[in-house]
């Protein structure tokens, strides 16, 4: 399976998960951070992954994107195989959009040129078009008027919903989402989680790593806990929040719920 | 003339001479020495920014051996003085360029004029690769990634990202190294370039007037000096961010 659709992502069908992980195992050094972390997300799931701070949830989501490299296993991506030394990471990367903690917008640019930018530079599309498409994800992301603004003059909340939209505008097919709202006010987490819910609601492919359990139990199709590298307990939200069944999911969540 | 006859009066009444000032002949070569000048700095600024845009870009590439070139290179640069490589690139290079028929004598391809160009802008360029690289440094690593997540090769997130954020953090000391240059360009009258510092020497020859030239160049490359920093200051204001640093 994994050598026909490390020939080209052409053998993806939709019945197949959007993205594959299996077995993926990542060390920064001596130490180990992922051992062994299999997951399937289907088109249309949004997964969220909780755990413990240092648990691997950000590192795994980095490696579906190739932001960090693995040593063993596998992640499909449409059938992209992301473990392949020579992946297309361009062709990668058009399929996988990424929103980070820190939002990470570039400073130098307003707000709509940041979203417009990545598909002039990057896919080189027509000014015009993009431009039009940018102030439609900024409509989307609920920040009319703040176009010409510069990142920083947006607040928090604003500069990850202009984050959001700008990996919008690539037109991914999996969107990442790494802790999107754990360096915002409390008061602007809602306005992000809200666009992030309606993303997903329209049928958006969405890999959270999150500490909202209220939005991860209201949004998410499944929830997968890792701890110390390894996925301790997964499942439907509600089985999962009311029935865990491994003691460490219960700690856990006995201490933040 | 009125202008003219108060230097000769001058000149006349009390030594003083700014024999330029009422002389045709004096006065056009020094309006050419300024032009030449003039044409040297911004010529050595371009080429010395463009090394620096490049060698900062290199120093971050995967190739081994590039990176040891420019290391070498910036070592080489910065550890020698500007005057010896001046003479060094026009008697030692300088030889081993082609030569043409210029009637009756032979000529380099490259003229005094351009080694001139050529090793301001490496001695220069040498500074401005480190300082173009502490400003790199000075943009977050999330940012970069941000640009790689999107997409972007290094060499499109360096020019449309990392560089532009890069560029008004280090433009202080990017200030500092230009005036330097600018200050230095003086040195190409060691292989004859016909700028203002070789001009001067030509007219204090024919006049005995060194008090009264060296009076003038202070004067030049002060007023120089000026307007580049203030051009820069404009500039850096400009591309002040709203918000940001």
């Amino acid at each position: 399976m994994s050598e026909i659709a490390s020939n080209g992502g052409s053998a993806w069908t939709p019945d197949q998960p959007m993205v594959s992980i299996k077995d993926v195992h990542k060390s920064f050094g001596d130490l180990e951070v992922l051992k062994g972390i299999s997951m399937d997300i289907m088109k249309g799931e949004c997964i969220c992954i909780i755990g413990p701070s240092g648990s691997g949830k950000s590192t795994l989501i980095r490696c579906v994107n190739a932001l960090n490299d693995i040593q063993k296993g596998s992640i499909l991506v449409e059938g992209l195989e992301v473990n392949d030394p020579a992946l297309d990471k361009l062709e990668l990367r058009k399929k996988v959009g990424m929103v980070f903690q820190q939002y990470n917008l570039f400073p130098h640019k307003t707000a709509i040129e940041n979203i417009m930018m990545a598909p002039i530079h990057v896919l080189k599309q027509d000014e015009k078009e993009v431009e039009e498409l940018a102030r439609e994800l900024v409509k989307k992301v609920r920040l009319e008027g703040k176009e010409n603004s510069y990142p920083g003059e947006l607040s928090g909340g604003q500069q990850q919903r202009v984050a959001i939209a700008r990996s919008l505008a690539m037109t991914p097919d999996v969107m990442l989402f790494d802790e999107v709202t754990s360096a915002l006010d409390p008061e602007t987490v809602k306005e992000v989680l809200t666009t992030i819910q309606e993303l997903a609601e329209e049928g958006m492919t969405c890999i959270l790593v999150t500490h909202e359990m209220g939005f991860a139990r209201e949004v998410a199709n499944h929830i997968y806990f890792t701890d110390r590298g390894v996925i301790v307990e997964h499942g439907e939200p509600a089985t999962f929040f009311d029935d865990a069944k491994d003691p460490r999911t219960k700690e856990f969540l006995s201490q933040i719920l | 003339m009125e202008f003219a006859d108060y230097f000769l009066e001058l000149y006349e009444n009390t030594g003083w001479n700014f024999v330029f000032l009422y002389e045709q002949y004096e006065y056009d070569r020094v309006l050419e020495g300024m032009w030449v000048s003039i044409k040297l700095i911004v010529a050595s600024l371009i080429f010395s920014l463009v090394v620096g845009f490049i060698g900062a870009w290199a120093q971050g590439v995967n190739s081994k051996f590039v990176r040891n070139a420019i290391a070498g290179y910036i070592q080489l640069f910065r550890n020698t003085p500007p005057f010896v490589q001046i003479l060094f690139f026009y008697f030692v290079l300088g030889n081993l360029v082609p030569t043409y028929d210029a009637g009756g004598y032979q000529e380099g391809y490259i003229d005094s004029f351009g080694w001139a160009v050529i090793s301001l802008g490496f001695f220069a360029g040498s500074f401005n690769v480190e300082i173009f690289r502490s400003g790199i440094e000075a943009v977050p690593e999330s940012t970069r990634e941000a640009a790689e997540a999107l997409g972007y090769t290094r060499l499109m997130s360096y020019i449309h990202v990392i560089f532009p954020l890069a560029f008004r953090v280090c433009l202080p000391s990017l200030n500092n190294n230009l005036v330097n240059l600018l200050k230095t360009t003086t040195l190409a009258y060691g292989i004859a370039v016909p700028e203002m510092m070789y001009t001067a020497n030509q007219i204090w020859s024919d006049n005995v007037n060194v008090s009264e030239m060296m009076i003038f160049l202070f004067l030049f490359y002060v007023g120089l000096v000026a307007i580049l920093v203030y051009g820069m200051h404009k500039w850096e204001r400009k591309m002040k961010i709203p918000g940001y640093g």
